[in-house]
């Protein structure tokens, strides 16, 4: 399938190669955010083994919280300007990633925790149901249509050759995605709180005898996963300019199809994958058509998984 | 851990007045038998709109007992299982339809409705094994994502096959196929019940909601029989060995892939008959109908009303069924005439940002069916009518785990 896509696109890239420039540069730019909330799915599916499907919507909910704190520090589009949007900008990034995170563990606590030994699917539901309330909430504050997400991010763009350009907007994207995959990593292989969550992970049994606290690490790696969606939320509507209370569906199915075609509970794998899905789909709706995206997708995840059953950097685990 | 596995097999419902489960299957009986007359006698003789939405129900239970298959005897997770559930309607629409006409086949295809309730089947089960063969071999939640994929694909792929895809079209594309023929009898008996003489008439078409609902009824009828004796069967309890513990069921003798792969397929046909009936009597197949939502649907009412249990399953698919499309499509007119008997009408009014208690609920709906999974789930993990053997496991803690934990495979 992959190699078919290949075969299928050398022609045309070559034929207008910075129009293929072009589309790895919107293909980047996705995939980052992809890769964004597919940490989250994989932190969390790592260390208690529920696909959280609210994932997506703590996701869209990183944008909405973002508007009312842009509005209330009065930064509004086309007026503010200079080197203080970004600092205001960071700040409200910073708060709504506490927003998101902290809605996270109170949902971890409510909805997940009491079902920790109950019968597997159980959480699956109650996730399913979280996702539902979090989507109903959204659509009650702003409505079900498209709500504008004021533009303020510069807009000036660097030539990479031929008609091909790349956005500053997208290179803060891809930035800020790398950084954070960055400290996370750091954070987990390095921290006390990272090894922990690793312990976890592996034996919550035998981590629970070394001391760990298991509560708190659960909790820990909840808010961390929410703290990526938010920000990610925010630069989704920042990047894109309008956010919707059910964006966090479509984009929940492609993160956490990343997090398993990366190896699900590999930190790096889930970045990879990301970027991979971001591709894909760019490539997809531009040189083939936006309706068999999914399509692709997903036929290219399932082949992978076939022949690694265990996601592309995923390990093989023993048998519990 | 597995040690209820012995037992198991002795504590299926035995066909005693005594047992729980029996009980209930043949309340439920007499509930479907006498639910047409008292539906008319509620609304004065025009129950035409209940018993036709007690057939779209129907659908549905036939869905949860065949997901129940592969979820809750197998232990397999699948999230797409409404992609057989297209496959079935569509392949009844396309060989019963004029959409074939269109395609570059140029021709109409008029199967009857009984031979293609099979051809649905086995298509169903065809495609459960092709996306069954090579990914069984993945564990827990990897099949979970595959399945997931496969239900994200198969509408996609009926919505791109319409008018202007590369191979023709097909399926109708994003409108679907519409005029899709009603099933219909060789012969059919007038009487006094439709107005008429009783007589012998020459052909029957299905038109009347109260037909559907009688087919439903027999259809759900021979899916329970098959699924409680495929429960009861040698190949039943090699499922629940296989869900229990793969391992130790393959080192018993258990030829897992084949028994996975059985219970995909099986639980696929019974999503492809409920596709045929679907497609059938609503007249028109679209993908929107057959979205990952569906699929969730059907295993929240395998969840909800007790996984692996046949009673529970079906009383969990009309709870839900009932809440999805009746209640809550319902709830707005009903708090808006509450409020306005109880003197609170002012609510009712919309100004500014309220918008009026009707529309305030009707925005409501998304949150209140999340709060209603959440509780469920909370108060009763193990379902409304869990299996009974569970239900003393969790009792008892014969088991430490619980027997349909999935995570056994992981």
């Amino acid at each position: 399938m992959l190699l078919v896509l290949v075969v299928l696109l050398a022609p045309r890239a070559a034929a207008d190669p910075s129009f293929f420039t072009q589309i790895v540069v919107y293909g980047l730019a996705n995939g980052a955010i992809y890769a964004l909330i597919a940490l989250g799915y994989t932190m969390v599916y790592g260390i208690v083994e529920l696909i959280n499907f609210a994932h997506g919507d703590v996701f869209t909910l990183g944008g909405f919280f973002a508007l009312p704190l842009i509005a209330a520090f009065g930064l509004r589009e086309d007026v503010s300007s200079g080197p203080g949007v970004y600092v205001i900008l960071l700040v409200v990034a910073l708060l709504v990633m506490l927003l998101t995170g902290t809605l996270n563990v109170v949902i971890e606590r409510v909805a997940y925790r009491p079902l920790r030994n109950a019968p597997r699917l159980a959480p699956l539901i109650t996730a399913v149901g979280m996702s539902f309330i979090l989507e109903g909430l959204m659509y009650m504050w702003q409505g079900a249509n498209n709500v504008h997400f004021p533009d303020l991010l510069p807009s000036n763009r660097i030539p990479l050759g031929g008609s091909a350009s790349i956005g500053a907007k997208d290179l803060i994207v891809i930035a800020l995605a790398v950084v954070l995959v960055m400290v996370l990593t750091t954070f987990v292989n390095n921290s006390k709180l990272g090894k922990a969550m690793r312990a976890t992970a592996q034996d919550r049994d035998a981590a629970q005898l070394m001391g760990v606290n298991i509560n708190r690490t659960i909790a820990a790696t909840f808010f961390i996963g929410a703290v990526l969606a938010g920000a990610g939320g925010m630069i989704f509507g920042l990047y894109f300019n309008t956010v919707r209370f059910d964006l966090g569906f479509q984009s929940g199915l492609f993160a956490f199809t990343a997090a398993v075609f990366g190896g699900i509970g590999n930190i790096q794998g889930a970045a990879l994958g990301g970027l991979f899905i971001g591709m894909v789909k760019a490539f997809s709706d531009a040189y083939f058509t936006s309706q068999l995206t999914d399509v692709w997708i997903f036929s290219i995840l399932i082949l992978v998984l076939v022949f690694r059953p265990t996601g592309l950097l995923g390990m093989r685990v023993p048998e519990k | 851990m597995s040690r209820a596995k012995a037992p198991a097999a002795n504590r299926l419902p035995s066909g005693r007045w005594s047992d729980r489960d029996t009980v209930i299957l043949r309340l439920l009986l007499l509930g479907a038998i006498l639910f047409p007359v008292f539906a008319t006698l509620v609304t004065g003789g025009s129950g035409g709109a209940l018993i036709n939405t007690a057939a779209d129900a129907g659908v549905y239970v036939l869905l949860a007992i065949g997901l129940n298959v592969v979820v809750g005897f197998a232990g397999l997770l699948d999230l797409g299982y409404a992609a057989f559930f297209a496959i079935g309607a569509y392949t009844y629409g396309m060989l019963a339809s004029s959409q074939l006409f269109g395609s570059p086949l140029h021709h109409e295809i008029h199967l009857p409705f009984w031979l293609l309730l099979f051809v649905g089947m086995f298509v169903a089960a065809g495609f459960g094994a092709i996306l069954g063969a090579p990914t069984l071999r993945l564990r827990g939640d990897y099949l979970a994502i595959v399945t997931l994929g496969f239900g994200e694909i198969v509408p996609s792929i009926f919505r791109y096959l319409g008018q202007g895809s590369v191979l023709g079209n097909w399926t109708g594309g994003v409108n679907g196929i519409a005029g899709i023929d009603p099933p219909s009898l060789p012969f059919g008996i007038s009487g006094p019940w439709s107005g008429e003489a009783l007589r012998i008439l020459p052909r029957f078409d299905f038109v009347d909601p109260i037909a559907y609902y009688v087919l439903m009824v027999i259809l759900v009828i021979v899916g329970v029989v098959a699924a409680t004796n495929l429960h009861r069967s040698r190949l039943g309890r090699a499922w629940m060995a296989v869900r229990e513990d793969e391992v130790a069921a393959a080192a018993t003798g258990v030829n897992t892939v084949a028994i996975k792969l059985l219970a995909f397929s099986i639980g696929a046909s019974f999503s492809g008959l409920a596709g045929t009936f679907y497609g059938a009597k609503l007249s028109l197949v679209s993908s929107e109908n057959f979205a990952f939502v569906v699929s969730v649907t059907i295993l929240i009412m395998v969840v909800l009303g007790g996984m692996g249990n046949i009673p529970g399953v079906i009383l969990g698919a009309l709870m839900i069924y009932y809440v999805l499309f009746n209640l809550l499509t319902n709830l707005p007119d009903l708090t808006a005439n509450a409020a306005s008997t109880i003197g609170l009408g002012f609510l009712n009014a919309s100004h500014g940002d309220w918008p009026g208690l009707h529309d305030e609920v009707q925005r409501m709906n998304f949150l209140i069916f999340g709060l209603i999974l959440v509780l469920v789930m909370l108060f009763r993990p193990q379902g409304l009518l869990p299996s009974r053997v569970r239900e003393q496991e969790l009792a008892k803690g014969v088991s430490e785990q619980a027997v349909f934990d999935l995570r056994e495979e992981s």
